[in-house]
């Protein structure tokens, strides 16, 4: 067990786990955050995405141990309110299931923070790395669309 | 209503909000009361009400006219969470903006058909919705016509208002609604005329949606108590394994591990059709006090495990299959003589086609809590079918029923896997054995190789012309895992004079079941392609040919028994024929057409390929669909697309083999879904509209597209394929 201070969502937390516990499980478990989800613990399905530094990562893979810097999660990416991404996602009605939908949204703002108008393509290699079982595809493209025009 | 209805024990009661979640704390059990809603969040800081009068199991009035309606039915993501409280506020007359939804408690006595399974949820509940709305509009106007004295005609409702023209009186719903409260539920209301229907047929955002967007605690991956433990289990590697010995106290000493312990599946109920499928021997269990620290004792598990039967193989199911085709019989129609007709045929086609097993891939894998003790047990999480799984759950842990409680979570997708609840079985022995409430999580290897799979199949069809080039004899014969994938009654069936179907059974220790649209989404993709096949060899334009066998169908039906309505068949066809612009020339896209009736509603697609670098892209899906009224157009098209897609990624890439009994995938680095790259470019969806009683929508528009894809992929690589996934059988084109 190792003592560690994180800065998530603007605040900063103290939590007491074993060093190579994940980010997701240290959200989940730890600091009942529980809208980022597992899917598959090996990086592959986008469902515990997260920012570090405003950057995409998947938190099922990332130790906290090496966790330096700022986290965001879907809980705290609008900040109070809807983030436009959020917005979107409800405008274009996306969610079936959505269970992998905060996955998708972190995805999605990330992406755009980095490239605020990307063309379709860039979209869809962009999210790529999330799944969606349910086939959200071609709305969560739409969707990316729409927030990008309001970023 | 039912006589059951009638006699609904019915409150006035005070409603206060709980401190954590968000939610209400309504008067009912536990398990009504978790649902954190930001709808309904946003409507209670604007308008709070204390003071409510239950109408009836669905509805509940506030002092202030803002309406609760439950939502009877376990939402997988179909979005009937929405669509089924449309239905009630539609009769009931009052305004979406002011309704809150809540998941409503397990109870058959009141909600019915308490389960979420083959696309039936609006269909078989469309009556009773209705009248649950309608009843209730009306005792809110009989209680008006007592408190103002005027005659019930005289009063009309508009939004949640009551209005009495003459003395220019009007008031909200909840004026009236402690009084209605104490009327007797009315029989047989009179229902709106569906032309005067202002819910139903308007696009509704999904209700669930800004909880889901902003990371709310609603799946049942997410539910936890105070005090709960982690549990995990680890099932045999293969089917047909059992347990031997494993590193017990090596296990239990590592850190933060409460126990661990061998479960023996006899536990699992037997005698039922969700326990069918239950063919895992035993399990190894693990508690602990975080999700990591028991993930880090199931990795250094060593267990030996050895076979109690012989572990199966793919290829030998392949042979087996084709032996049951080649040498046994099992006619379920036959109509006509198709021994002559295809000895005296011109031409016979024959052709097979194959698709493997696969998984479900829920993306929340499986989980559950349980707190089971000697007088009780309290479960909440994931299960389409909660009403069969709590009485099992009460035979199984020999508890009176009235002590189990089963409540129902959002689940993280469905799709067949959750009919079928043999960890929640899992969950309660375990929180028994401990004594503790615990939370149960499937890894995804354990979701993924312990799964109930939808079945491999094989089929071969045949078809016999005449010197006329005629289509005078088909056969269709079938060969599956725990049973055959043919529909004998399905078109063609009625449409051809000798006709024979056939379905044949191999047994297995592999688990299969439902897997979205059983049977449908195998047989479809089969049946379109091979009738996609048969056009072209007879010379005609498939969507002609399709609708010539309509058209008999309708003027000289064989047979009795056809399980589907010609001129709808017909009219989705039509409709998506004129739509996509089919016939006319377009340079550079390559065109599949297929048409099928499954769960009652009737779809039809074109599917357009592009090549993009010299691979083929799906540019575009046209779909024409006849589900009767459309209750929410917009959760109806997001269906829609959502079984296009999941179709076209399955018939893609869908596949999982077993070697030794064990499934050769584990996880996403060895299972391809489909992902964003490979879904259509677009998606545009065309009902028809006829006034017809609803019908679902979570399966059907996923088998046929499997056919439209064969089909398309034929234009554009000149070559048919017959085996899933359609992926590595053009990969070997080259």
């Amino acid at each position: 067990m190792a003592s560690y201070s994180l800065k998530i969502n603007g605040k900063t937390r103290k939590i007491d786990v074993d060093e190579n516990t994940p980010l997701l499980w240290v959200l989940r478990d730890e600091l009942d955050l529980k809208g980022t989800k597992y899917g598959c613990g090996i990086a592959l399905c986008g469902a515990c995405t997260v920012h570090l530094n405003g950057k995409a990562i998947r938190s099922c893979s990332v130790p906290v141990k090496n966790v330096d810097g700022e986290i965001t999660t879907i809980e705290g990416l609008g900040e109070g309110g809807l983030h436009p991404v959020q917005q979107a996602w409800i405008e274009h009605d996306v969610a079936q299931c959505g269970y992998c939908q905060p996955g998708q949204i972190m995805s999605a703002s990330a992406l755009l923070k980095n490239n605020p108008n990307p063309t379709d393509k860039e979209i869809e290699q962009g999210m790529q790395g999330n799944i969606c079982r349910c086939g959200t595809y071609t709305r969560i493209k739409e969707a990316v669309k729409t927030a990008s025009t309001k970023l | 209503m039912s006589s059951k209805t009638k006699s609904y024990n019915r409150r006035k009661f005070l409603k206060v909000s709980t401190a954590a979640g968000g939610g209400l704390c309504i008067g009912f059990s536990f398990l009504s009361s978790c649902s954190s809603d930001s709808h309904f969040k946003e409507i209670v800081r604007l308008e709070k009400p204390e003071i409510w009068s239950e109408l009836n199991g669905f509805i509940q009035i506030g002092e202030n006219g803002i309406t609760t309606i439950m939502s009877p039915n376990p939402e997988i993501g179909q979005n009937i969470k929405t669509a089924m409280p449309m239905i009630i506020t539609e009769e009931l007359d009052v305004d979406w903006d002011k309704v809150i939804v809540q998941q409503a408690p397990l109870n058959t006595a009141i909600y019915k058909r308490q389960l979420a399974g083959g696309s039936q949820s609006i269909r078989q509940g469309w009556n009773d919705l209705r009248q649950a709305g309608a009843s209730a509009r009306k005792m809110i106007l009989d209680a008006a016509s007592i408190e103002w004295g005027v005659p019930f005609e005289e009063l009309r409702t508009e939004k949640g208002i009551v209005y009495h023209e003459k003395s220019e009186r009007s008031e909200h719903y909840g004026k009236f609604a402690d009084m209605a409260g104490q009327l007797e539920i009315p029989d047989n209301v009179n229902l709106k005329d569906p032309k005067d229907f202002s819910i139903i047929g308007k696009g509704k955002a999904n209700v669930d949606g800004i909880a889901i967007v902003t990371g709310e605690p609603i799946f049942g991956m997410d539910y936890m108590e105070e005090g709960a433990k982690i549990a995990m289990i680890e099932h045999a590697p293969g089917f047909g394994q059992t347990l031997t010995s494993f590193n017990k106290d090596e296990i239990k000493s590592m850190p933060g591990i409460i126990d661990v312990f061998e479960l023996n599946t006899d536990f699992y109920p037997k005698d039922s059709w969700i326990a069918n499928p239950f063919k895992l021997n035993s399990l190894i269990a693990i508690v602990g006090e975080s999700t990591w620290q028991v993930m880090q004792a199931k990795k250094a598990i060593k267990a030996e495990w050895s076979y109690q039967t012989e572990g199966e193989n793919t290829e030998e199911h392949w042979l087996a299959l084709d032996n049951l085709l080649q040498n046994e019989s099992n006619v379920q129609r036959k109509d006509g003589d198709p021994v002559t007709a295809f000895k005296e045929a011109a031409q016979v086609i024959a052709r097979e086609y194959t698709a493997p097993f696969l998984p479900h891939n829920t993306m929340a894998p499986m989980n559950f809590f349980a707190d089971v003790n000697q007088e009780r047990a309290r479960l909440m999480g994931p299960i389409q079918t909660p009403e069969i799984t709590a009485n099992l759950l009460a035979d199984i842990l020999e508890l009176p029923k009235e002590k189990v409680e089963v409540g129902m979570t959002r689940m993280g997708g469905g799709f067949g896997r959750r009919l079928y609840g043999n960890w929640v079985f899992e969950s309660a022995m375990i929180s028994k054995k401990i004594n503790s409430p615990i939370k149960l999580i499937y890894t995804r290897e354990d979701d993924m190789t312990g799964g109930v799979y939808r079945p491999a199949y094989k089929v071969r069809y045949r078809a016999a012309l005449n010197e006329l080039n005629e289509l005078v004899g088909f056969e269709v014969k079938g060969a599956g895992i725990h049973g055959g994938p043919v529909f004998s009654n399905r078109f063609p069936a009625g449409t051809v004079d000798n006709y024979q179907a056939e379905n044949l059974t191999l047994e297995s220790t592999i688990a299969t079941g439902a897997w979205r649209a059983p049977r449908s989404n195998f047989i479809a993709g089969a049946e379109q392609s091979f009738l996609d096949e048969l056009a072209e060899i007879m010379g005609k334009d498939p969507i002609e040919f399709r609708l010539e066998l309509f058209e008999r169908a309708i003027d000289r039906p064989i047979g009795e028994s056809n399980d589907y309505d010609p001129k709808r068949y017909a009219g989705v066809l039509k409709l998506v024929k004129e739509k996509s612009g089919w016939g006319e020339k377009m340079d550079g896209i390559f065109r599949g057409v297929s048409a099928y009736y499954c769960h009652n509603s009737y779809v039809a697609q074109v599917l357009d390929i592009i090549m993009d670098d010299g691979n083929p892209r799906i540019k575009k899906v046209w779909c024409a669909v006849d589900c009767g009224i459309v209750i929410n157009p917009l959760g109806a098209k997001n269906q829609i697309e959502g079984g296009i897609v999941d179709g076209i990624g399955h018939a893609m890439f869908g596949k999982i083999n077993f070697t030794n009994g064990k499934p050769d995938s584990k996880n996403f680095n060895s299972y391809q879904m489909i992902r964003s790259t490979d879904a259509p470019l677009e998606i545009e969806t065309f009902f028809v509209e006829n006034g017809e009683n609803p019908t679902g929508l979570g399966e059907p528009t996923l088998p046929p597209i499997m056919g439209a894809l064969a089909n398309a992929l034929y234009k554009a690589t000149g070559k048919r394929i017959y085996d899933q996934p359609f992926s590595e059988n053009i990969q070997e084109l080259g």
